[in-house]
């Protein structure tokens, strides 16, 4: 390397005090070396708590390091010139209630740039997020993906030498997450280097190098490829037989050779332990991918075991054919707004049921009219049976729900929050404590039983907010982007769950911006503008687009159907 | 780090260009700084008072002579009193039971003629012993009334009628003896101590909430910047709720103002440092509004109203509690308040008054520039 890298950190640790007394201190980075050449883009990824937010605020020098050596931009961190290093913290560091101006503004201001003297500067971020038309608009009121895209620029703004994103597509939809990939890319490049956290490792993979941190260790660190490269000679496919799409999967998975699967198209994709076919017939050798590496590279040897969550359902399978979930026609308006307009389905005991949309499309609304968290202008809903309009409580009891945002208490312990649901749902004395012991175990909070919820890495308070949800054992269960921002073994993990409990007679209605997620559904159906654009298997959605063709994926599919809707209105309205 | 950032007071008026937008979207700062004096001026300036004028007192006349019948006249024209006649203590007792009456008078038979022969004759008080101080006072305010109609009657008899030695005593400053004048300049220290803390006590804690607080330490601004940027504001803000403090005083309640405006500037402003110091040192210390709320309300408003001698006067307080008297800011601020209401300007203890309280304002100043550390934990 001719040039002097533009990082170096040499053996780093850090470790903070445990979150209650007595608990041991937890050792977030242990002797992490990493150096970065000017201009190179790394993508950092790994689980939830493995240490890349420590890592990414060591750079940022916002946490200084118990041990080792850490030089930023070619000094020590406290003689860091914060001018030359734009930081976007996870979440961005805005202020909802200022407008878009404003916020971007302040930090240029802040970083030393005034926006009177520089217009060409804030022009250029303006066109290049695309928040020109959106000047004026308070923050909060921006989609997430604009929100993400301004707090990019934020960053950005005085042209750092280093620019850090904290997880920037995080909760965003496929298409926000292609420009806010694209607008990372355009943002950085020879004179800026780039270090970005995400837990898509199909974005990570575009970088120049990635990073894989694990229990605070960097366990891998080079080319994308070499990633991959891990898990040769260990991903095959075979074709997949018509109607048993989860059984298979869910068969496979309990395979002890078997490090995970998934469902893309008419395939069923796997990755083994050993270089050896999966058991069945079959199986053809396919290339690795850079998620199948950091699956391999993070696998503990341990089986899958049947979900311990789902054996506690009861089987439902006495009414197959009465629609445990059935929206007839629902439509919400806000003023002049219509959030969701006649949105029409059903949803059968033992079935998964995907909503699929951009953010903004209308998909929570839905949610929320199905769960009597909204009333709609138009139409009715029914969960298990029970009218909304007239049974709320009974339709509630019914069903469990974990919404997008956690909603559980920040300040009270894991324990005390497990208690207070239960309690809330009629579970008392020995029901209760077996209840919460079945979730403790299965979803594996026991280390985190004293912790406050609000301080547990994002993982780990998925895990608990789907814990909560399956509490009672309902015949319906409403998951809202339960796998946003968490890492794909975490993914993996809830999708087990998710398939087993469905195939004990739940119906299950969940929303994703993971098109590969979408895959293990039976039936999805996209929402755009608030209305209904595709409805179906998702191999009906890939026959669905334009064309005649079928789509090489569901995202493919995803992305061409929003697409031609947008061009229809846009024929409309000219 | 030490060497100085060429560009402080930009990035200084960026995070204060960025308070004030949020101030002017954030309507509860309204309330705070508007209606809040309001209501605790009218409070403290309308409800809480030391004084009992119209307090009901039965008569009840059983000489009906012309002497008490003029003894009546004088006592009803008393402002201090408010006169029910009865007819009998039979009448009056269960008045006085319900609470009616504070206390009842008894003239009794052969008053003008024992007044004839130079005797004093000797007038009953029946008072509500249950309301300890209504009756002490109504008892003080009666013999004096009584001393008064004694001497001037008998100084209409007899020319050269002497009074005997008394003691004049001339009430300089307040010559009503209101209590509202001491308390309404001790009321605007109490509004402002809690204003002035409780409108810092949130903001540093919300940047912390919001997650806001890392974007701003990732950025070059320096934390004596960021500090300083956030009290101007807040500052000028107490300030005009200092102004409608006074306005209501003054118009309101018919205050004098006899000091200068410079004076209450000086005096308002070094108690504004005190306090919206003090306030963000609690906001930078909890990092939680909430927790920062109820500190703010515990260790501004209590001690302030307790330990200033706005209620309760220092002097007659154990040894132990005035030192403690000396940590309270408003304990600096009350006194020159009072003097520049109803004295005037006295600068020889304006000038210890405003020193005193430069120097907690420096003191929190520093205190939360350390508080605040260049980490996110």
């Amino acid at each position: 390397m001719a040039e002097a890298p533009l990082l170096r950190l040499e053996g780093v640790s850090k470790r903070f005090k445990g979150a209650r007394r007595r608990a041991p201190p937890v050792e977030a980075l242990r002797g992490v070396s990493l150096s970065l050449a000017p201009g190179r883009r790394l993508g950092l990824v790994g689980p939830d708590a493995g240490g890349k937010t420590t890592l990414m605020r060591i750079l940022a020098g916002l946490v200084t390091s118990d041990a080792g050596m850490v030089e930023l931009l070619g000094a020590p961190p406290e003689q860091l010139d914060r001018s030359e290093v734009g930081y976007m913290p996870q979440g961005g560091a805005l202020y909802g209630e200022l407008t878009v101006r404003q916020n971007l503004e302040l930090y240029a201001r802040l970083r030393g740039v005034e926006p009177a003297d520089s217009p060409e500067r804030m022009e250029h971020l303006y066109r290049l997020t695309g928040l020109a038309p959106f000047q004026d608009r308070a923050a909060s009121k921006l989609s997430g993906g604009m929100r993400q895209k301004l707090a990019m620029a934020c960053a950005v703004v005085a042209a750092p030498r280093l620019l850090l994103l904290d997880e920037p597509s995080v909760g965003v939809d496929p298409v926000s997450r292609q420009e806010i990939w694209q607008l990372a890319m355009d943002l950085s490049g020879p004179g800026t280097s780039l270090v970005w956290t995400t837990n898509i490792l199909e974005d990570a993979a575009r970088c120049d190098e990635i990073v894989l941190l694990h229990e605070g260790e960097i366990r891998y660190h080079g080319p994308p490829q070499g990633l991959a490269g891990g898990a040769e000679g260990r991903c095959f496919s075979r074709q997949l037989p018509q109607g048993v799409r989860r059984k298979a999967l869910q068969d496979l998975l309990l395979d002890p050779g078997v490090i995970s699967g998934r469902i893309e198209g008419a395939q069923l994709h796997a990755l083994t332990r050993q270089p050896r076919i999966p058991a069945g017939s079959g199986w053809k050798p396919v290339a690795a991918r850079p998620d199948e590496g950091f699956a391999t590279m993070l696998d503990d040897g341990a089986a899958l075991q049947p979900s311990a969550l789902a054996e506690a359902f009861p089987l439902r399978f006495d009414q197959p054919d009465q629609p445990a979930i059935a929206a007839i026609g629902l439509t919400r308006r806000y003023g002049d707004f219509i959030a969701a307009q006649d949105i029409s389905f059903s949803v059968r005991p033992g079935e998964i049921f995907g909503l699929l949309g951009p953010n903004g499309a209308g998909k929570s609304t839905t949610f929320r009219m199905l769960c009597g968290l909204a009333t709609p202008s138009h139409g009715r809903g029914t969960v298990a049976g029970r009218d909304l309009s007239v049974a709320r409580a009974e339709a509630r009891q019914a069903l469990g729900y974990m919404p997008q945002k956690f909603s559980l208490y920040g300040d009270l312990s894991v324990a005390a929050n497990l208690r207070f649901v239960a309690g809330a749902y009629g579970l008392t004395g020995a029901m209760q404590k077996a209840a919460i012991d079945r979730i403790i175990a299965a979803l594996g909070l026991e280390p985190f039983l004293d912790s406050a919820a609000g301080l547990l890495p994002l993982g780990v308070k998925q895990r608990l907010a789907l814990g909560a949800a399956v509490l009672h054992t309902p015949p319906v269960l409403f998951l809202d982007e339960p796998t946003s921002g968490v890492d794909p073994l975490v993914r993996r993990e809830f999708w087990h769950h998710i398939n087993a409990i469905a195939a004990r007679g739940t119906a299950v209605l969940v929303t994703t911006h993971f098109m590969d997620e979408a895959e293990n559904c039976d039936r999805v159906l996209v929402i755009n503008r608030s209305q209904t654009i595709a409805q179906g298997t998702p191999d009906e959605l890939r026959r669905a687009i334009p064309g005649g063709k079928v789509a090489p994926s569901l995202e493919a599919a995803f992305f061409s159907l929003i697409d031609t809707q947008r061009r229809a209105l846009a024929e409309v309205e000219a | 780090m030490k060497s100085r950032d060429p560009l402080f007071w930009r990035r200084a008026a960026a995070i204060r260009a960025k308070e004030w937008a949020q101030i002017w979207l954030d309507p509860s700062t309204f309330g705070l700084v508007v209606l809040m004096p309001l209501i605790l001026m009218f409070l403290f300036g309308s409800a809480v008072t030391l004084d009992v004028h119209g307090t009901r007192t039965g008569l009840i006349d059983l000489d009906r002579s012309s002497a008490s019948r003029d003894l009546a006249a004088t006592l009803s024209h008393n402002s201090y009193f408010h006169i029910a006649e009865h007819d009998s203590v039979a009448a009056a007792e269960p008045a006085l039971r319900s609470g009616a009456l504070r206390g009842f008078l008894v003239i009794p038979d052969g008053f003008e003629r024992n007044l004839a022969n130079g005797q004093s004759p000797a007038i009953q008080l029946v008072t509500d012993g249950s309301q300890v101080n209504t009756a002490a006072l109504l008892a003080s305010n009666l013999r004096g009334t009584l001393r008064a109609w004694t001497e001037a009657r008998a100084r209409e008899q007899d020319q050269s009628f002497r009074a005997p030695l008394s003691l004049i005593a001339r009430y300089t400053y307040n010559p009503e003896l209101e209590s509202r004048y001491m308390l309404v300049p001790g009321a605007i220290g109490i509004v402002m101590a809690m204003i002035g803390s409780l409108l810092t006590a949130l903001i540093m804690a919300r940047e912390y909430e919001r997650g806001t607080m890392e974007g701003l330490l990732s950025t070059p601004i320096s934390i004596p910047a960021l500090v300083l940027s956030k009290l101007l504001p807040y500052y000028v803000l107490g300030l005009a709720s200092t102004a409608i403090c006074v306005a209501v005083a003054v118009l309101g309640y018919g205050l004098p103002f006899r000091g200068s405006f410079l004076a209450l500037f000086l005096v308002a402003s070094a108690f504004l440092a005190a306090v919206l110091g003090q306030g963000l040192l609690i906001s930078a210390g909890t990092k939680n509004q909430f927790v920062s709320t109820q500190f703010a309300l515990l260790s501004g408003f209590l001690p302030s109203l307790l330990l200033s001698g706005f209620l309760f006067e220092i002097d007659s307080m154990p040894v132990g509690i005035q030192w403690l008297t000396y940590i309270v800011p408003a304990r600096y601020l009350i006194p020159p308040l009072q003097s520049v209401f109803l004295v005037g300007d006295i600068w020889s203890m304006f000038l210890p008054n405003i020193l005193a309280l430069l120097g907690f304002g420096a003191f929190f100043f520093l205190r939360v520039t350390r508080a605040i550390k260049r980490q996110i934990a």
